[in-house]
Parts: C-alpha cells; sequence; structure tokens
C-alpha cells in the first residue's frame, strides 16, 4: 500500500504536516514534529534513490488519471538523487534549528517558522518529482511563497526589506516560467513534459517555442541566482536566520538548477538548445564571470553570511558551467556539485549561525580568535572552507576534479584553467575568516570572557555535514555513481535528438559519450 | 493592418506585460511595485485565456444546444495561477505593513538611506 504510493509520499507527507506543525503551537513540540516530518521524508527519498537505481523510472499518475491528461509524478535517478540531497539537509537544518531559532526568531513566531520550512520542503519535493510543467510553476510558487516568510522571520529589520526584494524577483522569475510554459502549451497542446519533449521535436524551429524557451531559461535564471540576475540573492541570505540561510544555500537554488537541467535535458532536448539556439556559449560566459565577480565580491564583504551568499552565487556558477559542456562528463560534474555544494554551504552556514548564536555577530572582526574558544565550530568552519577551495580529501575537490576533466575532454584549456583559478578567491575568502579565526587575539572585552561552544544539537548537525564532506571526498562511488547515471539517462532520454546531431554540428564527443 | 488587428487581445497582453514590468522596476513606492507586479501577471492571465479561444465556442459550461466550447483546460490553470497571484500579493502587501512598522516608510529610497546611517 504504502509501496505503491512511495513516489508521492515526500510531497504530501510535508504539505499535510505544516498545518499541523502550526496547531501544535509550542516551539518545541513543532520543531519535534518538524523534524520527525523532515526525517521520514529522508527515509522515502532513500528509498525513491535506491528504486530508481534499480528500476528505472518510477511514474506515478495522481488521482488515477492516466499522463499524459492527468498530472504525472517521475521518479528517475537524476530528481531522486537531488531530493536525498534536499530531505537530509532540510532533516539537519532542522535539529540545528532549535537553538539557532530561539536566538534569532521571537518566540511567538517559531511555530510558524517550522510551518513554512515544511510547506518549503513540500514545494522542492513537487518540484523535484513533479512531471508536469504547469505542476512545476505551482511548486516553485509554493516553495518561494514559503521562502519569502522564511527570510522575513529575523529579528533584524533589514530582512523585511531582503524579502521584498526577494519576492519581486522571484514573482517575476515565475511568472517567465508561467509565459514560457504557456507558449509551449499553445503550440504542442500538452504540459507533459515527456509529452512535450516528442511533440517539440515536431516544431523544431517554431518560433513560438523559441520564445517559450527564452521566458522559461530567464525565468529559471532569475530563481537559479544565474550571474546578471543574482542581485536578490545576496540580502536574503545575508539577513534571514541562519538556519533559513544553511537551508536555502543548499537547497532552493540547487533545486532551480535541476529545473534548468530538466529543461534543458528532457524537454527541449540538447540538440535544440546548445546548436540551434546556442545556448551553451551563453550559460558558460555568464558562468565564468559569476565565478570570477562574485568570488571577487566575496573576498571585499565584512558580514562573513555576506561572503558566504556571493560565494554561493559563484558555485552556481561552476554547476552551470558543468552543464554548458554538453557532455555527460560536464553533466555529471554539475549535478555532484550540485550535491557537494549542498553539503560545504550547509556546513558554513550553520558554523556562521553557531559563531552568531554565542558573539552575536557575523562581522568579521567577531571571529577574532575563536578558534580557541570555539574550537569545534571554527574546525567545521575551516573544513568546510576546505572543501569549498577544493583540497583534496574532499567533496569540494571531487567536483573539480571532474569539471576539470570535462572541460579538458574537449580540449577546453580555458575554461579549465579559469576553474582553478576561481579556487584561488575562495583561498582569500575563506582564509580571511580562518586567519580572523585562528591568528588574531580575542578582544578583551567584558563579553568576549563568556564566549563557549554551542550546544551538541547545533554541533551534531554541522559535524554530520562536515564529516559528509570528507566521506563523500574519500569513497565517491555512491555520488558519481548516481550523478553519472543521471547524466548518462538525461542524455539517453535526448538519445532521439543526438542521433540526429551526428550529421548536424554537435561535437563528437557528445554522440561517443552516449554511445559508449 | 489586419495582422495587428487580427491578434489586438495579443497586443493587449503584450501592452500589458510591459507596462506591469516597468511599473516593477520604475516605482519607488513599495505598493505601487506590488501593482506593477499585479498588472504583469494579469497579462499573462490574459494570454492564457486567448489561447484556449476556440472560435465559435463559447465558455466551458455546459449548455443545452450548445456543441462547441472553448479549450477549457487554460481556464482551470490560470485559476491555479489568479490563486498564486492572490497569495503573492497577500505575503507582498503583508510585508509592506511590516517595512511601514520598522521603517515608519515604504518609499524604497528613504528606507536605503536609514539603514545607511545605522
Amino acid at each position: 500500500m504504502l509501496e505503491q504510493h512511495l513516489p508521492a509520499l515526500p510531497i504530501i507527507l510535508p504539505l499535510i504536516a505544516a498545518p499541523i506543525a502550526l496547531l501544535l503551537g509550542r516551539s518545541i513540540l513543532s520543531w519535534g514534529f518538524a523534524t520527525l516530518v523532515s526525517g521520514l521524508a529522508f527515509i522515502f527519498s532513500w528509498q525513491l534513490l535506491a528504486a530508481a537505481l534499480s528500476d528505472g523510472v518510477l511514474s506515478y499518475a495522481v488521482g488515477g488519471w492516466a499522463p499524459p491528461w492527468g498530472i504525472e509524478l517521475r521518479v528517475d535517478v537524476a530528481n531522486a538523487f537531488v531530493l536525498l540531497a534536499v530531505t537530509a539537509i532540510s532533516t539537519l537544518v532542522l535539529v540545528y534549528s532549535k537553538d539557532s531559532i530561539e536566538k534569532e526568531v521571537k518566540a511567538a513566531n517559531h511555530s510558524l517558522f517550522y510551518t513554512a520550512h515544511l510547506l518549503c520542503l513540500a514545494g522542492l519535493s513537487g518540484i523535484l518529482i513533479t512531471g508536469d510543467a504547469f505542476n512545476l510553476f505551482v511548486f516553485l510558487e509554493v516553495s518561494s511563497l514559503a521562502t519569502y516568510a522564511l527570510v522575513s522571520l529575523a529579528s533584524d529589520r533589514r530582512c523585511l526589506t531582503a524579502a521584498f526584494r526577494y519576492l519581486v524577483m522571484g514573482t517575476i522569475g515565475a511568472t517567465f516560467i508561467l509565459i514560457g510554459v504557456g507558449m509551449l502549451y499553445m503550440k504542442t497542446g500538452t504540459l507533459n513534459m515527456m509529452d512535450l519533449a516528442v511533440r517539440i521535436d515536431a516544431y523544431d524551429s517554431s518560433r513560438t517555442i523559441n520564445t517559450g524557451l527564452a521566458f522559461i531559461m530567464v525565468g529559471v535564471s532569475i530563481k537559479l541566482a544565474l550571474f546578471p540576475l543574482h542581485m536578490w540573492l545576496p540580502p536574503a541570505y545575508t539577513h534571514a536566520p541562519s538556519a533559513v540561510s544553511a537551508f536555502l544555500s543548499s537547497t532552493a537554488t540547487k533545486v532551480a538548477v535541476y529545473v534548468m537541467i530538466r529543461f534543458i535535458f528532457t524537454v527541449f532536448g540538447i540538440e535544440h538548445v546548445f546548436v540551434d539556439m546556442g545556448m551553451g556559449l551563453i550559460l558558460m560566459v555568464l558562468a565564468v564571470v559569476a565565478i570570477f565577480k562574485c568570488s571577487y565580491m566575496a573576498t571585499v564583504q565584512s558580514n562573513v553570511k555576506t561572503v558566504l551568499a556571493y560565494s554561493s552565487v559563484a558555485q552556481i556558477g561552476y554547476m552551470i558551467l558543468g552543464l554548458s559542456l554538453v557532455s555527460v562528463a560536464g553533466l555529471m560534474a554539475g549535478m555532484i556539485h550540485i550535491f557537494n555544494h549542498a553539503l560545504m554551504k550547509g556546513a558554513l552556514f550553520m558554523a556562521v549561525g553557531a559563531v552568531f548564536y554565542r558573539v552575536g555577530s557575523v562581522d568579521i572582526k567577531a571571529f577574532a580568535g575563536l578558534g580557541r574558544k570555539m574550537p569545534l565550530t571554527m574546525a567545521a568552519f575551516a573544513i568546510a572552507g576546505l572543501s569549498i577551495i577544493g583540497v583534496p580529501l574532499t567533496v569540494g575537490f571531487v567536483s573539480k576534479w571532474y569539471l576539470v576533466t570535462a572541460a579538458l575532454e574537449q580540449d577546453n584549456w580555458i575554461v579549465a584553467a579559469l576553474v582553478l583559478l576561481g579556487s584561488l578567491f575562495a583561498v582569500v575568502y575563506i582564509g580571511r575568516v580562518l586567519e580572523a579565526a585562528y591568528f588574531q587575539k580575542l578582544p578583551e572585552s567584558q563579553g568576549s570572557k563568556n564566549i563557549k561552544e554551542v550546544s551538541w544539537l547545533m554541533l551534531a548537525p554541522m559535524w554530520v555535514l562536515v564529516i559528509a564532506n570528507i566521506y563523500f571526498g574519500i569513497d565517491t562511488s555512491l555520488t558519481t555513481e548516481a550523478a553519472n547515471s543521471a547524466a548518462e539517462w538525461l542524455f539517453q532520454a535526448d538519445s532521439m535528438s543526438v542521433s540526429k546531431a551526428l550529421e548536424g554540428q554537435m561535437s563528437d564527443t557528445v554522440v561517443q559519450e552516449v554511445s559508449s | 493592418m489586419n495582422f495587428i488587428l487580427d491578434y489586438y487581445n495579443y497586443w493587449i497582453v503584450v501592452f500589458l506585460m510591459m507596462a506591469g514590468f516597468y511599473i516593477v522596476i520604475s516605482a519607488n513606492n513599495l505598493v505601487k511595485k506590488i501593482v506593477g507586479l499585479n498588472v504583469f501577471q494579469t497579462s499573462v492571465f490574459m494570454l492564457y485565456i486567448s489561447m484556449g479561444k476556440v472560435s465559435g465556442g463559447t465558455a466551458p459550461i455546459v449548455v443545452e444546444g450548445v456543441t462547441e466550447y472553448s479549450n477549457p483546460l487554460p481556464h482551470v490553470l490560470i485559476l491555479t495561477a489568479i490563486v498564486v497571484g492572490v497569495a503573492t500579493t497577500a505575503v507582498g502587501l503583508a510585508l509592506v505593513v511590516r517595512i511601514k512598522r520598522a521603517y515608519g516608510t515604504v518609499e524604497e529610497n528613504e528606507f536605503d538611506n536609514k539603514d545607511d546611517a545605522i
């Protein structure tokens, strides 16, 4: 009974649990309940990934209406992989949030926080699992609306203006996606993604389809904070409560990257997007500029949360760079980086949140001398920071390794060199914080005597992520296998248009990759 | 000329879309920004309803003696999108109320100055 409805459970469970968390009212009860629900969602997504790896695609017809007429939930390796990362981070952040939220959010709003978190989780799972283009827009709005509320819950008033700007940008992005989906429906008369993929093939050079593609790409780019459209992200992540920054930076933008992958590879087809429309070059240029401009911006900020927010935009550049290489290896590097970046940014934001909990500031000056006072927190920050830089034995190294390999496979030396150069900026911005923490003296003020390590409830999820950073940096079998089969699957789903590309201008590498 | 007249509903959509977008970008007052956002979203609703129209068909409601109906699916989809739009407006206005309480103003340039002063 439960087995049969497995694909629907990660969406339904948090959605039903959200109002219950609100009704529970008391902070501790809502916290326990939300954590339990998120943990269950994690177990279900683990089973989904296992099922998808063994059986291939799971299709679930909502309400018994068969696709393409009804809404279809479709789980394959690609989205089960991202779903696993999202639910895992959500559970860890919820464990962490109990203490952190008590400090940063007014007591009256605690159960509202957990409700909004669960709604956001439901929306994100929905985006990942659904196989229906319009449904994707609805879930995108469900998660976004919950996100705006989450950002605005901090005690600092600047979070309100940040949330408002995020709302304006997010709504424009989502409306662009809606326009794009409308244009696709206008031409093809279907909303099911698999059905769309087949029918779009027949209208390859239709102007309506191309306009729809442009609208969807711009809309999704706003949502995932691709370089020139990222202006909402740094203020939103800086002023949101720490737990929210940790959750959003490691899930929301990653899910939007997944949406872009899904639209390019499943719906429009790589040949159409990359060869006919020439989007590969646009994405590659934007990604490289994002890596350099935003890494540079990260080095000159004084607020450590802003540093990490700009670093997030730069890391998104790496993911988009991976998929703009148009090869299985490149896409795989992008998928691995989605997972790995969730691990490292989650740990970094949690460590910064712990510093805020004790010191009451996240300015880089506030980190002075913390290496001795909060050894475990700062060690977690250091290891996750090394991971962002890409030091061997951490996950950051794994994703950069695959990205550079994918670039070299196409003899694209410039991109490979740029990826490595970008890491130098990470050395600077992580190094500045570590320098303050380990090589500067603790300021001799009254309050600083009482600074001590945070409770285990905050340390445990942080260290789970740090250990995962190291574990997946050494034993890469799970991540690379899942990402590789996801990438291969996405390319195979598109093999029809690839075989057509044989005669076309598509580079030979792609075709070899698919046939091998 | 015929091209313009035949597609007049789409011209209205494009005009509203651009007007709404311009208001969102240029308005200084946060409530006006939300109004602009609403105009922008409404233009998309009209786009969907236009494309559901079947020439000679009536509204997709069962009536005696009518056999041709407009495509009901865009109507249903846009009903969902309207609900989403209402929810967005509600969240946006709630934020504006809280911004007014925290800063004492809803003019964007004014609260920017207040944060810089801190």
